[in-house]
């Protein structure tokens, strides 16, 4: 048994960590519902001065970066380890783009004191400083999923390169396009949460 | 065969010898073994703190620590007796060891996996002593609870990271089993030929995935708290202290069933096998493990009955708290059932069985009254829901595995233990037990508080009988490890199956060889057949080991 690999009995473990991942979100997900029925009008206010820009381009930045890793996945079935290593990098590429935006977006609340303990914070209601609260948290949590994700997708590259994923043994590969499926998800929920719908 | 083919002979990978042969293995034995010897270290450790609590209580005016310690004692008595010991004990040591032996497999499915969930554990672990002394011990209790966990200035940070490390390696533990019992079991093991033990594995598994990832960001948002002040927990900044009991009790409430729930699939193999009867209601019996896991994790706001949540949700949490007793009820039945026009052979996993149902079943009733609405404005943060707690966990888990090793130790060692310094140690672990646990529920029926290091004079006759209790319960803790441990003394010569059991584990020989099995298991249609047992009886010689 331990000479082949059970491709179904991986996949199956990975679903059991993305089901771990979901309510690991879950929790801050919870806290939401909870302080936006509390703060539902400080909410309101907080939500129209995050960037609405950033957020739809970064939105756009992931969809397409979840097209490339699931592109990867298929040529990989196809055996070209090239547009493999090709797709995969626009993923990373893609990745890091939206991590600068992040790094962008926080610089520019940081300026205006946008954060929970600044003093127009302290000073102002209680429900925006929560909202940013939740807002730092969540899409910092997430951020550290993308990098994290690309860390592994860069894994991914190298071990196509020496060939150690093939058509044959890629589960390595797809339970990685898996991740990045997730962390894809996970942010369309929070782009309505904090820039679309508020 | 040769006692050196078992798996303590031949390394998982020949590239290893020696200790790098235990320390790099991906042999489910292997690990669980070692699980097994740095959880007993800390279980040593988490009894000593608490038998210095004890012993500080049991004088109202001689002092033997400051106020301060104490808090820190109580703490890690509780983070180490919790996250270290029972929650990972019985998946961890038996689950690693018998689980994919049960289901007649090689190995779990993914073995280096193993070996990492059990290294998160270990570093886990260290972390937890070293915020012991990084930033002076943490003094908040094992709940955590904000916002003194937030203000206070201990090493709480480092404590909380630690809980998350320990609560990352259970709930890849976690997905591990469950992937292994759904993927490798052997050919006519169907779901319903899945031995009792490996069924509440797998029900614990699944508390252990959903809820798991709970507490781990209970856990960091203190943590960020902590670090960078964000507010989602501190009132001063809008936050609600309430959010945070909510999120911590809707892991550690579910994660009390990952203790408990392993415990109840080991008392399931046992009666059967000593009483030499089919189990009664296998069925119910699986169907009330994962229903035990289902309704206890919609129970976790009877924590919280004084918190301050409305009327309607203590009514609704109050109704499931009752809910959730019924299945727990019915196996304590099935087990009673089990016994009935038996051939009950006492030996000490049975009489270790038989004092779970006991306690357990105290600690359950006890359980309820607390779960009322009413009594529990009582009783709440009382004397009385400590010794409520020590009767399901110490009473309940903590026996269920002490009656694990007297069961399965012949299994895992190839050797057999003493059974007259087993009782002797039993008789004295319960004398003991019921002395310092018992009077806890009248105290708090009195009103003694928990938690506080000193009390009125008129609580200190219990207090002091509750010592002596104390100190006889620890000395009958010592006698059976002692005794265990002295079987290493005797020849390796315990037979496959010295009980009579039906389950694949004692179909092969012990200790096990390293692949588990020689030759391709074979399933029996129903895993608690004992009529090849009753066979050999009748065709003479008492034994039906033999």
């Amino acid at each position: 048994m331990s000479d082949h690999i059970d491709n179904k009995g991986t996949r199956m473990g990975m679903w059991f960590f993305l089901y771990t991942e979901i309510m690991l979100f879950g929790g801050l997900f919870v806290l939401y519902a909870a302080y936006f029925h509390r703060y539902t009008k400080d909410f309101i206010i907080a939500g129209n001065e995050t960037m609405l820009v950033l957020g739809t381009l970064n939105t756009a930045i992931l969809l397409v970066s979840s097209f490339a890793v699931a592109a990867a996945v298929k040529a990989m079935g196809r055996n070209s380890s090239k547009a493999v290593i090709v797709l995969l990098s626009i993923t990373i590429f893609l990745g890091l783009a939206f991590l600068f935006n992040k790094y962008i977006e926080w610089s520019r609340d940081f300026t205006h004191g946008y954060y929970p303990g600044s003093a127009k914070m302290l000073d102002g209601p209680k429900g925006q400083s929560i909202f940013f609260a939740l807002y730092f948290t969540l899409t910092g949590l997430h951020a550290l999923h993308v990098f994290i994700g690309t860390t592994v997708l860069g894994t991914c590259i190298v071990l196509t390169v020496k060939k150690r994923i093939t058509a044959t043994r890629m589960n390595f590969l797809e339970n990685t396009g898996l991740f990045w499926h997730l962390v894809d998800i996970i942010w369309i929920f929070l782009f309505p949460l904090f820039y679309l719908l508020l | 065969m040769a006692a050196e083919q078992s798996f303590y002979h031949t390394p998982s990978s020949p590239r290893h010898t020696g200790f790098t042969a235990w320390l790099l293995t991906t042999d489910h034995k292997r690990i669980g073994l070692m699980y097994g010897a740095v959880i007993l270290c800390y279980f040593l450790v988490g009894m000593t703190l608490g038998l210095l609590m004890r012993t500080e209580l049991m004088s109202v005016n001689h002092k033997i620590v400051s106020a301060q310690t104490y808090n820190a004692l109580f703490t890690l008595h509780g983070v180490i007796m919790i996250f270290i010991f029972i929650i990972p004990g019985m998946p961890t040591i038996f689950g690693n060891f018998f689980m994919p032996i049960q289901i007649g497999a090689e190995d779990v499915i993914f073995p280096r996996l193993n070996l990492m969930t059990f290294y998160l554990f270990v570093i886990g672990g260290i972390l937890a002593i070293v915020s012991l002394f990084a930033m002076g011990p943490p003094d908040t209790g094992w709940t955590f609870y904000v916002p003194f966990s937030i203000s206070t200035h201990t090493g709480v940070t480092l404590t909380v990271f630690a809980v998350f490390v320990l609560g990352v390696s259970s709930m890849l533990t976690g997905i591990n089993f469950i992937t292994t019992i759904h993927r490798c079991r052997a050919k006519g093991m169907g779901w319903m030929q899945i031995p009792l033990f490996t069924w509440t594995i797998y029900s614990t598994a699944w508390v252990q995935v959903l809820a798991t990832p709970v507490i781990g960001i209970t856990m960091l948002l203190i943590l960020v708290e902590r670090v960078f002040g964000v507010g989602l927990l501190d009132p001063s900044k809008g936050g609600d202290p309430l959010m945070y009991q909510h999120l911590f009790w809707m892991y550690s409430h579910p994660a009390v069933y990952i203790m408990i729930l392993p415990g109840m699939g080991i008392i399931s193999e046992i009666f059967p096998v000593f009483s030499r009867k089919p189990i009664f209601g296998y069925r119910s019996i699986v169907a009330a493990g994962m229903g035990i896991a289902t309704i206890g994790s919609l129970v976790w706001a009877h924590h919280m009955f004084v918190s301050g949540i409305s009327d309607e949700a203590v009514l609704v949490f109050s109704f499931f708290t009752f809910i959730v007793a019924v299945p727990s009820a019915v196996k304590v039945f099935n087990w009673v059932s089990t016994m009935y026009g038996g051939s009950i052979d006492f030996k000490p996993p049975l009489f270790f069985a038989l004092w779970f149902i006991f306690l357990f079943t105290i600690g359950g009733l006890t359980g309820l009254v607390q779960g009322a609405a009413g009594q529990n404005v009582h009783i709440h943060d009382t004397h009385w829901v400590v010794g409520h707690f020590h009767f399901v966990m110490f009473g309940g888990s903590g026996f269920a595995l002490i009656a694990g090793l007297h069961y399965w130790w012949p299994k895992m060692f190839g050797r057999m233990y003493d059974y007259k310094k087993a009782f002797i140690g039993g008789y004295m672990l319960v004398v003991g037990f019921m002395m310092h646990y018992f009077p806890m529920f009248i105290l708090g029926l009195e009103g003694m508080p928990r938690r506080y290091y000193t009390y009125l004079p008129r609580y200190w006759a219990w207090n002091f009988f509750e010592g002596i209790g104390g100190y006889i319960m620890v000395a009958g803790i010592i006698l059976i490890f002692v005794n265990l441990f002295l079987s290493f003394r005797n020849p390796p010569t315990a037979p496959a199956d010295p009980w009579g059991g039906t389950t694949l584990e004692w179909s092969i020989p012990s200790p096990p060889p390293l692949k588990n099995f020689t030759r391709e298991p074979i399933v029996a249609s129903y895993p608690y057949d004992f009529s090849e047992q009753a066979r050999k009886l009748k065709e003479g010689g008492t034994d039906v080991t033999t």
